[in-house]
Protein backbone atom coordinates (compact mmCIF):
# COMPACT_ATOMS: atom_id res chain seq x y z
CA UNK A 1 0.00 0.00 0.00
CA UNK A 2 2.21 2.80 -1.25
CA UNK A 3 -0.05 5.67 -0.16
CA UNK A 4 0.02 4.53 3.50
CA UNK A 5 3.77 4.14 3.32
CA UNK A 6 4.15 7.62 1.84
CA UNK A 7 2.00 9.07 4.60
CA UNK A 8 4.04 7.22 7.18
CA UNK A 9 7.29 8.51 5.74
CA UNK A 10 5.93 12.03 5.84
CA UNK A 11 5.07 11.68 9.51
CA UNK A 12 8.48 10.23 10.25
CA UNK A 13 10.10 13.11 8.41
CA UNK A 14 8.10 15.65 10.40
CA UNK A 15 9.18 13.99 13.61
CA UNK A 16 12.83 14.02 12.54
CA UNK A 17 12.65 17.71 11.62
CA UNK A 18 11.01 18.48 14.94
CA UNK A 19 13.90 16.77 16.77
CA UNK A 20 16.44 18.63 14.64
CA UNK A 21 14.86 21.97 15.50
CA UNK A 22 15.39 21.14 19.19
CA UNK A 23 19.00 20.07 18.63
CA UNK A 24 19.81 23.09 16.42
CA UNK A 25 17.35 25.82 17.45
CA UNK A 26 19.45 28.42 15.62
CA UNK A 27 19.18 26.60 12.27
CA UNK A 28 16.81 27.99 9.68
CA UNK A 29 15.10 26.15 6.86
CA UNK A 30 15.69 22.56 7.90
CA UNK A 31 14.21 20.54 5.06
CA UNK A 32 14.08 16.96 3.81
CA UNK A 33 17.30 17.36 1.85
CA UNK A 34 19.36 19.31 4.38
CA UNK A 35 22.68 17.54 4.89
CA UNK A 36 22.81 16.68 8.59
CA UNK A 37 26.56 17.00 8.96
CA UNK A 38 27.74 19.27 6.14
CA UNK A 39 24.91 21.82 6.26
CA UNK A 40 23.41 21.48 9.73
CA UNK A 41 26.78 20.92 11.40
CA UNK A 42 25.75 17.92 13.49
CA UNK A 43 28.51 15.80 14.98
CA UNK A 44 28.25 12.07 14.26
CA UNK A 45 27.54 11.55 17.97
CA UNK A 46 24.53 13.88 17.73
CA UNK A 47 23.22 11.87 14.78
CA UNK A 48 23.55 8.67 16.82
CA UNK A 49 21.74 10.28 19.76
CA UNK A 50 18.96 11.42 17.42
CA UNK A 51 18.62 7.86 16.17
CA UNK A 52 18.28 6.66 19.76
CA UNK A 53 15.37 9.05 20.29
CA UNK A 54 13.70 7.85 17.11
CA UNK A 55 14.16 4.21 18.09
CA UNK A 56 12.07 4.91 21.17
CA UNK A 57 9.44 6.91 19.32
CA UNK A 58 8.90 4.08 16.83
CA UNK A 59 9.80 1.21 19.16
CA UNK A 60 12.30 -0.32 16.77
CA UNK A 61 16.03 -0.88 16.43
CA UNK A 62 17.96 1.22 13.94
CA UNK A 63 21.38 -0.40 13.58
CA UNK A 64 24.16 2.17 13.23
CA UNK A 65 25.50 0.35 10.19
CA UNK A 66 22.26 1.26 8.39
CA UNK A 67 23.26 4.92 8.67
CA UNK A 68 26.28 4.79 6.37
CA UNK A 69 24.28 6.15 3.41
CA UNK A 70 22.04 8.43 5.44
CA UNK A 71 22.93 12.11 5.02
CA UNK A 72 19.57 13.91 5.08
CA UNK A 73 16.28 13.83 7.05
CA UNK A 74 14.55 12.32 4.02
CA UNK A 75 17.05 9.47 3.84
CA UNK A 76 16.71 8.86 7.58
CA UNK A 77 12.92 8.78 7.26
CA UNK A 78 13.24 6.31 4.41
CA UNK A 79 15.56 4.12 6.47
CA UNK A 80 13.13 4.05 9.41
CA UNK A 81 10.18 3.46 7.15
CA UNK A 82 11.94 0.45 5.62
CA UNK A 83 12.72 -0.93 9.07
CA UNK A 84 9.07 -0.58 10.07
CA UNK A 85 8.09 -2.89 7.22
CA UNK A 86 7.59 -6.32 8.83
CA UNK A 87 9.51 -8.06 6.05
CA UNK A 88 12.70 -6.14 6.77
CA UNK A 89 13.47 -8.42 9.68
CA UNK A 90 15.48 -6.09 11.89
CA UNK A 91 12.88 -4.66 14.28
CA UNK B 1 45.59 18.41 -2.43
CA UNK B 2 41.98 17.25 -2.73
CA UNK B 3 42.39 14.21 -0.53
CA UNK B 4 43.28 16.41 2.40
CA UNK B 5 40.36 18.80 1.88
CA UNK B 6 38.10 16.75 4.08
CA UNK B 7 40.32 17.64 7.05
CA UNK B 8 39.96 21.39 6.54
CA UNK B 9 37.40 21.75 9.32
CA UNK B 10 39.62 19.86 11.77
CA UNK B 11 42.54 22.08 10.78
CA UNK B 12 40.48 25.25 11.21
CA UNK B 13 39.10 24.16 14.58
CA UNK B 14 42.56 23.23 15.79
CA UNK B 15 44.09 26.50 14.62
CA UNK B 16 41.34 28.48 16.36
CA UNK B 17 41.80 26.64 19.64
CA UNK B 18 45.53 26.08 19.81
CA UNK B 19 47.45 29.29 19.37
CA UNK B 20 50.12 28.98 22.03
CA UNK B 21 52.66 26.36 22.98
CA UNK B 22 52.50 23.80 24.53
CA UNK B 23 49.56 22.20 22.78
CA UNK B 24 46.98 20.26 24.81
CA UNK B 25 46.75 17.80 21.94
CA UNK B 26 49.72 15.53 21.47
CA UNK B 27 51.51 17.42 24.20
CA UNK B 28 55.27 16.94 24.02
CA UNK B 29 56.54 15.78 27.38
CA UNK B 30 60.21 16.67 27.17
CA UNK B 31 61.49 14.75 30.17
CA UNK B 32 60.07 12.13 32.51
CA UNK B 33 61.56 12.09 36.01
CA UNK B 34 59.31 9.57 37.76
CA UNK B 35 55.79 8.10 37.44
CA UNK B 36 54.43 11.44 38.63
CA UNK B 37 56.88 14.13 37.50
CA UNK B 38 58.07 15.48 34.17
CA UNK B 39 58.92 18.57 32.18
CA UNK B 40 56.81 20.18 29.45
CA UNK B 41 58.76 23.01 27.85
CA UNK B 42 59.89 25.25 30.67
CA UNK B 43 57.38 23.87 33.14
CA UNK B 44 58.21 21.16 35.62
CA UNK B 45 54.86 19.43 36.15
CA UNK B 46 53.11 16.85 38.28
CA UNK B 47 51.90 14.20 35.83
CA UNK B 48 48.18 13.90 36.55
CA UNK B 49 47.11 12.96 33.06
CA UNK B 50 48.54 9.48 32.75
CA UNK B 51 46.80 6.15 33.28
CA UNK B 52 49.61 4.97 35.53
CA UNK B 53 47.18 4.00 38.28
CA UNK B 54 49.53 1.85 40.35
CA UNK B 55 52.63 3.89 39.48
CA UNK B 56 54.55 0.84 38.27
CA UNK B 57 56.31 2.39 35.26
CA UNK B 58 59.47 3.00 37.29
CA UNK B 59 59.20 0.00 39.59
CA UNK B 60 62.73 -1.43 39.99
CA UNK B 61 61.56 -5.04 39.65
CA UNK B 62 59.63 -4.31 36.43
CA UNK B 63 62.61 -2.46 34.98
CA UNK B 64 65.00 -5.27 35.97
CA UNK B 65 62.75 -7.89 34.34
CA UNK B 66 62.50 -5.80 31.16
CA UNK B 67 66.28 -5.28 31.08
CA UNK B 68 66.93 -8.97 31.45
CA UNK B 69 64.50 -9.86 28.64
CA UNK B 70 66.02 -7.17 26.44
CA UNK B 71 69.48 -8.60 26.98
CA UNK B 72 68.45 -12.23 26.59
CA UNK B 73 65.76 -12.05 23.86
CA UNK B 74 66.50 -8.85 21.95
CA UNK B 75 64.65 -5.66 21.15
CA UNK B 76 61.67 -7.09 19.28
CA UNK B 77 60.03 -10.24 17.98
CA UNK B 78 59.83 -8.85 14.43
CA UNK B 79 56.75 -10.90 13.67
CA UNK B 80 53.13 -11.84 14.26
CA UNK B 81 51.86 -14.07 17.06
CA UNK B 82 50.70 -16.35 14.24
CA UNK B 83 54.19 -16.68 12.77
CA UNK B 84 57.48 -16.12 14.62
CA UNK B 85 56.19 -13.65 17.26
CA UNK B 86 55.07 -16.04 19.99
CA UNK B 87 57.83 -16.61 22.53
CA UNK B 88 57.64 -18.70 25.66
CA UNK B 89 57.05 -15.53 27.65
CA UNK B 90 53.93 -14.63 25.64
CA UNK B 91 52.46 -18.03 26.50
CA UNK B 92 53.54 -17.72 30.12
CA UNK B 93 51.85 -14.34 30.45
CA UNK B 94 48.64 -15.75 29.00
CA UNK B 95 48.66 -18.58 31.54
CA UNK B 96 49.37 -16.15 34.38
CA UNK B 97 46.57 -13.81 33.31
CA UNK B 98 44.06 -16.65 33.06
CA UNK B 99 45.06 -17.88 36.53
CA UNK B 100 44.94 -14.39 38.06
CA UNK B 101 41.54 -13.59 36.58
CA UNK B 102 40.18 -17.09 37.25
CA UNK B 103 39.34 -17.87 33.63
CA UNK B 104 40.09 -20.78 31.38
CA UNK B 105 41.50 -18.95 28.37
CA UNK B 106 43.56 -15.85 27.73
CA UNK B 107 44.93 -14.19 24.61
CA UNK B 108 47.50 -11.40 24.60
CA UNK B 109 47.26 -8.72 21.89
CA UNK B 110 49.75 -6.03 20.90
CA UNK B 111 47.66 -3.14 22.30
CA UNK B 112 44.43 -2.66 24.21
CA UNK B 113 42.88 -1.14 21.09
CA UNK B 114 43.69 -4.29 19.17
CA UNK B 115 42.30 -6.47 21.97
CA UNK B 116 38.86 -4.92 21.42
CA UNK B 117 39.17 -5.05 17.64
CA UNK B 118 40.47 -8.61 17.77
CA UNK B 119 37.77 -9.99 20.06
CA UNK B 120 34.57 -7.97 19.58
CA UNK B 121 35.34 -7.37 15.91
CA UNK B 122 35.86 -11.09 15.32
CA UNK B 123 33.29 -12.71 17.62
CA UNK B 124 30.46 -10.64 16.17
CA UNK B 125 29.83 -10.98 12.47
CA UNK B 126 27.13 -10.32 9.89
CA UNK B 127 23.81 -11.52 11.31
CA UNK B 128 24.92 -10.89 14.89
CA UNK B 129 24.22 -7.83 17.01
CA UNK B 130 26.38 -5.68 19.28
CA UNK B 131 24.45 -3.77 21.94
CA UNK B 132 26.83 -1.26 23.49
CA UNK B 133 26.74 1.49 26.07
CA UNK B 134 26.69 4.84 24.25
CA UNK B 135 29.79 6.01 26.14
CA UNK B 136 31.93 3.04 25.13
CA UNK B 137 35.48 3.75 23.98
CA UNK B 138 36.25 4.42 20.31
CA UNK B 139 38.05 1.08 20.05
CA UNK B 140 34.74 -0.67 20.73
CA UNK B 141 32.95 1.39 18.08
CA UNK B 142 35.75 0.60 15.64
CA UNK B 143 35.48 -3.09 16.53
CA UNK B 144 31.77 -2.92 15.72
CA UNK B 145 32.54 -1.49 12.29
CA UNK B 146 35.07 -4.21 11.66
CA UNK B 147 32.60 -6.90 12.68
CA UNK B 148 29.88 -6.25 10.09
CA UNK B 149 27.31 -6.95 12.82
CA UNK B 150 24.32 -4.72 13.40
CA UNK B 151 25.12 -2.18 16.10
CA UNK B 152 22.66 -0.75 18.62
CA UNK B 153 23.51 1.77 21.38
CA UNK B 154 21.81 2.14 24.74
CA UNK B 155 21.86 5.23 26.96
CA UNK B 156 24.92 5.43 29.16
CA UNK B 157 24.61 3.34 32.33
CA UNK B 158 20.81 3.11 31.89
CA UNK B 159 19.93 -0.53 32.58
CA UNK B 160 16.23 -0.07 31.82
CA UNK B 161 17.15 1.40 28.44
CA UNK B 162 19.50 -1.52 27.79
CA UNK B 163 16.76 -4.01 28.68
CA UNK B 164 14.26 -2.27 26.40
CA UNK B 165 16.67 -2.47 23.47
CA UNK B 166 17.55 -6.08 24.24
CA UNK B 167 13.87 -7.00 24.31
CA UNK B 168 13.36 -5.41 20.89
CA UNK B 169 15.93 -7.80 19.49
CA UNK B 170 13.77 -10.81 20.40
CA UNK B 171 15.42 -14.09 19.51
CA UNK B 172 18.47 -12.26 18.23
CA UNK B 173 19.59 -11.78 21.86
CA UNK B 174 21.19 -15.21 21.62
CA UNK B 175 23.57 -13.78 19.02
CA UNK B 176 24.06 -10.46 20.79
CA UNK B 177 27.17 -9.15 22.45
CA UNK B 178 26.37 -6.72 25.28
CA UNK B 179 29.39 -4.46 25.71
CA UNK B 180 30.07 -2.24 28.72
CA UNK B 181 33.12 -0.87 30.52
CA UNK B 182 34.29 -1.29 34.12
CA UNK B 183 35.22 2.38 34.54
CA UNK B 184 34.33 4.81 31.76
CA UNK B 185 37.28 6.91 30.75
CA UNK B 186 35.49 10.23 30.28
CA UNK B 187 33.66 10.67 33.59
CA UNK B 188 35.30 7.96 35.70
CA UNK B 189 31.96 6.34 36.52
CA UNK B 190 31.36 2.59 36.80
CA UNK B 191 28.88 0.38 34.95
CA UNK B 192 25.97 -0.92 37.09
CA UNK B 193 27.30 -4.40 36.38
CA UNK B 194 25.25 -6.45 38.87
CA UNK B 195 22.03 -5.04 37.35
CA UNK B 196 23.29 -5.60 33.82
CA UNK B 197 24.08 -9.21 34.69
CA UNK B 198 20.60 -9.64 36.12
CA UNK B 199 19.09 -8.54 32.78
CA UNK B 200 21.45 -10.85 30.91
CA UNK B 201 20.34 -13.77 33.09
CA UNK B 202 16.72 -13.16 32.14
CA UNK B 203 17.06 -12.22 28.47
CA UNK B 204 20.30 -13.77 27.32
CA UNK B 205 23.26 -12.29 25.47
CA UNK B 206 27.03 -12.59 25.65
CA UNK B 207 28.46 -10.09 28.14
CA UNK B 208 31.72 -8.32 27.31
CA UNK B 209 33.29 -6.04 29.92
CA UNK B 210 36.18 -3.79 28.97
CA UNK B 211 38.10 -3.47 32.23
CA UNK B 212 40.90 -1.31 30.78
CA UNK B 213 40.55 1.31 33.52
CA UNK B 214 39.38 -1.02 36.30
CA UNK B 215 41.80 -3.97 36.42
CA UNK B 216 44.22 -3.20 39.23
CA UNK B 217 41.82 -0.51 40.47
CA UNK B 218 38.62 -2.28 41.54
CA UNK B 219 37.94 -5.52 43.42
CA UNK B 220 39.52 -6.96 46.55
CA UNK B 221 42.21 -8.58 44.41
CA UNK B 222 42.29 -5.93 41.68
CA UNK B 223 40.47 -8.14 39.19
CA UNK B 224 38.20 -5.28 38.17
CA UNK B 225 34.55 -4.30 38.40
CA UNK B 226 33.33 -7.86 37.81
CA UNK B 227 35.13 -8.93 40.98
CA UNK B 228 33.91 -5.88 42.92
CA UNK B 229 30.32 -6.57 41.82
CA UNK B 230 30.60 -10.32 42.54
CA UNK B 231 29.65 -11.34 39.00
CA UNK B 232 32.88 -12.68 37.51
CA UNK B 233 31.30 -15.98 36.49
CA UNK B 234 28.63 -14.13 34.49
CA UNK B 235 31.08 -12.15 32.37
CA UNK B 236 31.65 -14.03 29.13
CA UNK B 237 34.63 -12.00 27.97
CA UNK B 238 36.83 -9.60 29.89
CA UNK B 239 39.05 -7.32 27.84
CA UNK B 240 41.87 -5.28 29.29
CA UNK B 241 45.11 -3.47 28.69
CA UNK B 242 48.68 -3.45 29.93
CA UNK B 243 49.04 0.29 29.33
CA UNK B 244 47.34 1.49 32.49
CA UNK B 245 47.71 -0.27 35.87
CA UNK B 246 50.34 -2.63 34.47
CA UNK B 247 52.51 0.22 33.24
CA UNK B 248 53.58 -1.01 29.79
CA UNK B 249 51.76 -1.63 26.52
CA UNK B 250 49.61 -4.43 25.17
CA UNK B 251 46.13 -5.83 25.60
CA UNK B 252 44.42 -9.04 26.57
CA UNK B 253 41.16 -10.93 26.64
CA UNK B 254 40.18 -13.70 29.05
CA UNK B 255 37.14 -15.94 29.03
CA UNK B 256 35.64 -18.96 30.69
CA UNK B 257 34.68 -20.19 27.23
CA UNK B 258 37.40 -22.56 26.01
CA UNK B 259 36.45 -21.68 22.44
CA UNK B 260 38.20 -18.32 22.86
CA UNK B 261 41.40 -19.93 21.63
CA UNK B 262 40.02 -20.34 18.12
CA UNK B 263 40.06 -16.56 17.71
CA UNK B 264 43.81 -16.87 17.22
CA UNK B 265 43.07 -18.28 13.78
CA UNK B 266 40.30 -15.85 12.84
CA UNK B 267 41.20 -12.53 14.41
CA UNK B 268 42.89 -10.22 11.93
CA UNK B 269 44.09 -7.73 14.59
CA UNK B 270 45.81 -10.67 16.31
CA UNK B 271 47.31 -12.14 13.17
CA UNK B 272 48.31 -9.17 11.06
CA UNK B 273 50.51 -7.20 13.41
CA UNK B 274 53.76 -7.78 15.23
CA UNK B 275 53.67 -9.10 18.78
CA UNK B 276 54.86 -7.25 21.85
CA UNK B 277 58.56 -6.97 22.52
CA UNK B 278 60.04 -9.43 25.06
CA UNK B 279 60.94 -6.52 27.38
CA UNK B 280 57.35 -5.32 27.45
CA UNK B 281 56.04 -8.83 28.17
CA UNK B 282 58.59 -9.28 30.95
CA UNK B 283 57.68 -6.02 32.70
CA UNK B 284 53.98 -6.87 32.50
CA UNK B 285 54.55 -10.31 34.04
CA UNK B 286 56.35 -8.69 36.96
CA UNK B 287 53.75 -5.93 37.28
CA UNK B 288 51.01 -8.57 37.38
CA UNK B 289 52.74 -10.24 40.33
CA UNK B 290 53.08 -6.90 42.10
CA UNK B 291 49.44 -6.04 41.45
CA UNK B 292 48.41 -9.32 43.09
CA UNK B 293 50.85 -9.22 45.99
CA UNK B 294 50.68 -5.54 46.95
CA UNK B 295 47.06 -4.57 47.67
CA UNK B 296 48.48 -1.54 49.46
CA UNK B 297 49.03 0.06 46.06
CA UNK B 298 45.28 -0.05 45.42
CA UNK B 299 44.55 1.33 48.88
CA UNK B 300 46.92 4.23 48.28
CA UNK B 301 45.40 4.88 44.85
CA UNK B 302 41.91 5.15 46.35
CA UNK B 303 43.07 7.35 49.24
CA UNK B 304 44.55 9.72 46.66
CA UNK B 305 41.49 9.55 44.40
CA UNK B 306 39.05 10.23 47.23
CA UNK B 307 41.13 13.12 48.57
CA UNK B 308 41.39 14.74 45.14
CA UNK B 309 37.69 14.25 44.36
CA UNK B 310 36.67 15.74 47.74
CA UNK B 311 39.14 18.61 47.39
CA UNK B 312 37.90 19.62 43.94
CA UNK B 313 34.25 19.19 44.98
CA UNK B 314 34.88 21.50 47.96
CA UNK B 315 36.21 24.11 45.56
CA UNK B 316 32.88 24.03 43.73
CA UNK B 317 33.99 22.32 40.53
CA UNK B 318 31.47 20.26 38.59
CA UNK B 319 32.84 16.71 38.65
CA UNK B 320 31.98 13.26 37.31
CA UNK B 321 29.30 11.39 39.28
CA UNK B 322 31.51 9.36 41.62
CA UNK B 323 34.98 9.38 43.19
CA UNK B 324 37.36 7.50 40.97
CA UNK B 325 41.02 7.47 39.91
CA UNK B 326 39.67 9.26 36.82
CA UNK B 327 38.46 12.63 38.09
CA UNK B 328 36.62 14.53 35.37
CA UNK B 329 36.28 18.29 35.83
CA UNK B 330 33.64 19.82 33.56
CA UNK B 331 34.61 23.26 32.33
CA UNK B 332 32.21 24.73 29.77
CA UNK B 333 33.13 25.70 26.23
CA UNK B 334 36.12 24.42 24.25
CA UNK B 335 38.03 27.76 24.45
CA UNK B 336 37.42 27.82 28.21
CA UNK B 337 38.77 24.29 28.45
CA UNK B 338 41.90 25.15 26.47
CA UNK B 339 42.56 28.25 28.61
CA UNK B 340 42.09 26.23 31.79
CA UNK B 341 44.47 23.55 30.58
CA UNK B 342 47.17 26.18 29.92
CA UNK B 343 46.51 27.60 33.37
CA UNK B 344 47.10 24.17 34.90
CA UNK B 345 50.42 23.80 33.06
CA UNK B 346 51.53 27.17 34.38
CA UNK B 347 50.55 25.99 37.84
CA UNK B 348 52.73 22.89 37.37
CA UNK B 349 50.04 20.28 36.69
CA UNK B 350 49.61 18.20 33.55
CA UNK B 351 46.11 16.74 33.00
CA UNK B 352 44.24 15.60 29.87
CA UNK B 353 41.98 17.99 28.01
CA UNK B 354 38.96 16.48 26.28
CA UNK B 355 36.75 18.55 24.01
CA UNK B 356 33.29 17.91 22.56
CA UNK B 357 32.19 15.76 20.85
CA UNK B 358 34.59 13.32 22.57
CA UNK B 359 33.43 14.63 25.96
CA UNK B 360 29.84 14.09 27.09
CA UNK B 361 27.12 16.79 27.29
CA UNK B 362 28.93 19.12 24.91
CA UNK B 363 31.24 20.37 27.67
CA UNK B 364 35.01 20.53 27.65
CA UNK B 365 36.59 18.64 30.52
CA UNK B 366 39.98 18.07 32.04
CA UNK B 367 40.58 14.54 33.17
CA UNK B 368 42.81 14.24 36.17
CA UNK B 369 44.20 10.74 36.58
CA UNK B 370 45.38 9.71 40.00
CA UNK B 371 48.23 7.31 40.71
CA UNK B 372 49.23 5.32 43.78
CA UNK B 373 52.63 6.89 43.22
CA UNK B 374 51.31 10.42 43.85
CA UNK B 375 52.34 11.60 47.28
CA UNK B 376 49.74 13.23 49.47
CA UNK B 377 51.72 16.45 49.02
CA UNK B 378 51.36 16.20 45.23
CA UNK B 379 47.61 15.64 45.54
CA UNK B 380 47.40 18.78 47.71
CA UNK B 381 49.47 20.68 45.10
CA UNK B 382 47.00 19.64 42.39
CA UNK B 383 44.09 20.84 44.54
CA UNK B 384 45.93 24.12 45.19
CA UNK B 385 46.44 24.62 41.45
CA UNK B 386 42.71 24.22 40.87
CA UNK B 387 42.02 26.58 43.79
CA UNK B 388 44.23 29.28 42.28
CA UNK B 389 42.58 28.91 38.87
CA UNK B 390 39.16 29.14 40.52
CA UNK B 391 40.29 32.31 42.27
CA UNK B 392 41.53 33.78 38.97
CA UNK B 393 38.20 33.01 37.33
CA UNK B 394 36.25 34.62 40.17
CA UNK B 395 38.44 37.72 40.37
CA UNK B 396 39.11 37.92 36.62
Amino acid sequence: MPSQNMQSQKQILEMICSHLEKIKPEAVGIGPDTDLIQELGLESLQVMDLVMELEDEFDLSVPLNRLADVHTPAQLAQCISALLEPTDGVV
Amino acid sequence: MALFDKFNKIAEDRAALVQTSPSPFGTRIDEIYSPTEGRIGEHRVILAGTNNYLGLTFDPDCIAAARQALAEEGTGTTGSRMANGTYGSHWALEEELAAYLGKQSAIVFSTGYLANLGTIGTLAGPGDTVLLDADCHASIYDACRLSGAQVIRFRHNDVADMEKRLRRLGEQTQNTLIVVEGIYSMLGDQAPLAEIVEVKRRLGGFLVVDEAHSVGVLGANGRGLAEAAGVEAEVDLLVGTFSKSLGAIGGFAVSGHPELDILRYASRPYIFTASQSPASIASVRTALQLMASRPGLRDQLWRNAERLYAGLADLGYQLGPQASPVVAVLLGTAPEGVAFWHGLIEQGVYANLVLPPASPDGQALVRVSVSAAHSLEQIEQIIMAFARLKQETVSG
